[in-house]
C-alpha cells in the first residue's frame, strides 16, 4: 500500500481537478484534459525507460495504434465505446508484445534504434493504408457517444480513465514485478543470477508500456475527434521521452510533472512565437547538460542540501 | 518487365543506394567510433542540400564548388557542436547523447527556417552531367551514372583510410579501448572530433549530391534520417561494408517497390529491415554487443 500521505495527496489532486470545470474556463478545462492524456502517455513510457532502463524511441507507435484503433472502431465500424476502448488498449498491448519480443533481444542503443524502426513502420502503415486510416489527411470526424460530446463531460471521463490508469500503473510499478524491473535496470547480470528471467521481465514491461500508451492514444483521438499521422511520427516519440526526462526518470510522479510542464510551456510559447522547436531544443540542452535527473531530481537535490545544513 | 525496364530500375536503385550510402556511412562512422547515434545527421544532410543551393543558385558558383562548400560548411558546424557541447557528454548515458542530438535537430530546423524560409527549392544538374548515355538497349542519365561511380569511390577511400593508414588504425583503436589509446599517448578527444567532423561532412556531401535528385523542403531531414537508420541497422551498426550492403538492399527495394508495389514503397524498407533483424538481431555484418 502507498504511504498514507501519498494517498491523501493524490485524492486532493483528483478532487481539485474535479472542481476545475466549476471555474468556468473552457480553455483551462481543455488544457487540463490534454495534460492528463500526456501525463498518462509519459507515465506509460516511464515503465520502460525509468523502471527497466530501456530507452524506447518509438513509443508514439502504441499511442497511435490505440488512438487509431479506437477512432476507427467507433467511427467506421460503429462499435460502442465500452468495446472500442478496451479493444484499442488490447491491440496496442498486443502489438507492443510482438514488437517487444524482438526488441528485448537487444539492449541500450540497439534497442532504441529498433523501437524507432518499428515505430516508423507503424507510421508508414498509417500513412499508406489510406482506406482505413485516412492517410496523410488524417482520420477526422470521430464519432463519440452523445454523453461525451460535451467538453466538460469528456474532461470528467478523461479524469476518471487517467486516474484509474495511473493507479493501476502505481500498483504495477510498486509490485514485486516493478521492483524486479528496477533490479534488472540496476544490474542485469546480478538479477539474472538470482533467477530473474531478465529478458522476459523487460518484455513484460514493454507490453505494459505499450498497452497504457494505447489508452492514452485512445483518449487523445477521442478528445481531438481525429488521429493524424504526425501522432505516430518519431518526433512525437521524442517529445514524450523529453516529458519523462524533464520530470525525472527515477520517480513515479516525475513524468506527470514533465508532461504538464512541457505541454503548458508549448501552448504558451505557441501564443507568442512560431519557434517552439528552438525553445524545446534549449530545454533539452538544459536537461542533458545540467539536469539529467529532471525537475524531481532538482527538487530532491535542494531538499537534500537543506537537510544536511 | 522487359530487360530495358529492369536495367533502368536496377540502375536507378543503384544510384539511390550510392547516394544513401554516402550519407549513411557518415552516420555509421560516427556511431562506430563515438557510440553516439546522431539524430542530427538528417539535418546535416538537409543543410548540405541547402548550402549547395545557395552557393550555386544565389552565388552562381559551379556545382562541384557547391559540393565542397557543403562539405566544408558541415565540417565547421559539426566541429563547433562537438567541441562546444557534445564532448561533455561522452561519459554519460546513451539516452543523454541521443537527446542532445535531437536538441540539435530542433535548433537547426528553426535555424534553417530563418535562413531559407519554407519555400521549396531545386538544384540543377551540374554542367556536363545533365544528359544521358545511350547503351544501345537502354538510355541512362549521366548524373545517376556519376553517383554510381562516386559512391564506390567514397567506400573504397574510407576503407583505405580506416583499414590501411596509421590514422585509420588509431580510429579503429578508439572504437576498441579508448583509455588504453589515451595511455599510449594518442589525443583521443581529437580523434573523436575528427571523426565527428568527417562523418558530418559526409552528410553534407550526400545532401549536396542528392540536391539535383530531390526537392529541397523543410522536413526532408526527417525521412532521410530514418532511411539511414534502416540502412545501418540492416548492415550492422558500425560496420562500413555492412552499410554499403544495406544501402544497396535499400536502394533496390525502394526502386523495385515503386514499380511493383506503388504506394507501399515507403513501408517496404522497414519490412526488409524486420526480416533481417528476425534472422540476425545485430544486422547482416554486426556483432553481438559485448558487456551487458
Amino acid at each position: 500500500m502507498p504511504r498514507r500521505s501519498y494517498l491523501i495527496a493524490s485524492a486532493v489532486v483528483v478532487l481539485l481537478l474535479a472542481l476545475l470545470p466549476l471555474a468556468g474556463s473552457r480553455h483551462a478545462v481543455d488544457l487540463t484534459t490534454e495534460v492528463m492524456i500526456y501525463a498518462l502517455f509519459a507515465l506509460s513510457l516511464n515503465v520502460l525507460v525509468g523502471y527497466t532502463g530501456n530507452v524506447s524511441f518509438g513509443h508514439a507507435a502504441y499511442f497511435a495504434i490505440g488512438g487509431y484503433t479506437c477512432a476507427i472502431l467507433l467511427t467506421t465500424h460503429g462499435w460502442p465505446l465500452v468495446l472500442a476502448m478496451p479493444a484499442a488498449v488490447l491491440l496496442a498491448g498486443l502489438v507492443a508484445g510482438v514488437v517487444g519480443f524482438f526488441c528485448v533481444r537487444l539492449t541500450q542503443i540497439y534497442f532504441a534504434m529498433l523501437t524507432l524502426a518499428f515505430a516508423m513502420l507503424v507510421w508508414g502503415v498509417a500513412f499508406k493504408w489510406k482506406e482505413v486510416t485516412g492517410g496523410d489527411d488524417g482520420l477526422t470526424g470521430v464519432k463519440l457517444p452523445a454523453m461525451l460530446a460535451n467538453h466538460v463531460n469528456y474532461f470528467y471521463f478523461t479524469l476518471v480513465s487517467v486516474a484509474i490508469a495511473i493507479a493501476a500503473l502505481w500498483v504495477i510499478c510498486h509490485s514485486a514485478f516493478g521492483l524486479t524491473l528496477v533490479a534488472v535496470r540496476e544490474n542485469n547480470v546480478r538479477a539474472g543470477f538470482i533467477g530473474v528471467d531478465t529478458r522476459r521481465m523487460r518484455w513484460a514491461a514493454f507490453t505494459v508500456a505499450g498497452a497504457f500508451g494505447g489508452l492514452a492514444g485512445a483518449l487523445f483521438g477521442m478528445y481531438h475527434r481525429g488521429m493524424y499521422i504526425e501522432n505516430a511520427f518519431w518526433t512525437e516519440s521524442a517529445q514524450v521521452l523529453i516529458m519523462v526526462l524533464l520530470g525525472g526518470l527515477y520517480s513515479f510522479v516525475g513524468p506527470i510533472i514533465g508532461a504538464a510542464v512541457l505541454h503548458l510551456l508549448q501552448v504558451f510559447t505557441n501564443q507568442y512565437t512560431p519557434y517552439w522547436p528552438t525553445v524545446l531544443g534549449l530545454i533539452l540542452l538544459v536537461i542533458v547538460l545540467v539536469l539529467p535527473d529532471g525537475l524531481v531530481g532538482l527538487v530532491n537535490r535542494f531538499k537534500g542540501r537543506g537537510r544536511r545544513s | 518487365m522487359t530487360t530495358t525496364m529492369f536495367t533502368l530500375n536496377a540502375f536507378y536503385g543503384l544510384a539511390l543506394a550510392m547516394n544513401m550510402f554516402i550519407i549513411a556511412s557518415g552516420l555509421n562512422l560516427i556511431f562506430g567510433v563515438l557510440r553516439v547515434i546522431n539524430f542530427a545527421h538528417g539535418m546535416f544532410y538537409m543543410f548540405g542540400a541547402y548550402i549547395i543551393f545557395t552557393v550555386t543558385k544565389s552565388w552562381g558558383a559551379p556545382f562541384f564548388v557547391g559540393v565542397l562548400a557543403s562539405a566544408a560548411g558541415l565540417a565547421v558546424i559539426a566541429l563547433v557542436i562537438e567541441r562546444l557541447l557534445l564532448r561533455h557528454l561522452y561519459g554519460k548515458e546513451h539516452l543523454m547523447q541521443l537527446l542532445f542530438t535531437f536538441a540539435v535537430v530542433l535548433l537547426m530546423s528553426d535555424a534553417a527556417k530563418m535562413i531559407w524560409g519554407t519555400d521549396q527549392y531545386s538544384v540543377g544538374y551540374p554542367a556536363g552531367l545533365g544528359g544521358a548515355v545511350n547503351l544501345g538497349f537502354v538510355v541512362l542519365p549521366q548524373y545517376q551514372l556519376f553517383l554510381c561511380v562516386v559512391g564506390p569511390l567514397i567506400a573504397i577511400a574510407m576503407w583505405l583510410l580506416v583499414d590501411k593508414t596509421r590514422a585509420g588504425r588509431i580510429v579503429r583503436a578508439a572504437t576498441q579501448d579508448r583509455e588504453m589509446l589515451a595511455a599510449l599517448g594518442v589525443n583521443v578527444p581529437m580523434v573523436y572530433a575528427a571523426v565527428f567532423t568527417i562523418g558530418s561532412a559526409l552528410a553534407g556531401v550526400g545532401g549536396a549530391l542528392a540536391a539535383p535528385r530531390v526537392a529541397l523542403v523543410p522536413g526532408m531531414d526527417a525521412t532521410i534520417i530514418n532511411e539511414c537508420f534502416i540502412i545501418v541497422i540492416i548492415g550492422g551498426l558500425g560496420h562500413m561494408w555492412g552499410s554499403f550492403v544495406g544501402a544497396l538492399a535499400f536502394g533496390f527495394v525502394v526502386q523495385f517497390g515503386t514499380v511493383w508495389a506503388p504506394n507501399w514503397q515507403d513501408v517496404l524498407p522497414y519490412l526488409l529491415m524486420l526480416a533481417v533483424l528476425i534472422v540476425r538481431p545485430w544486422g547482416l555484418f554486426g556483432q553481438p554487443e559485448s558487456g551487458r
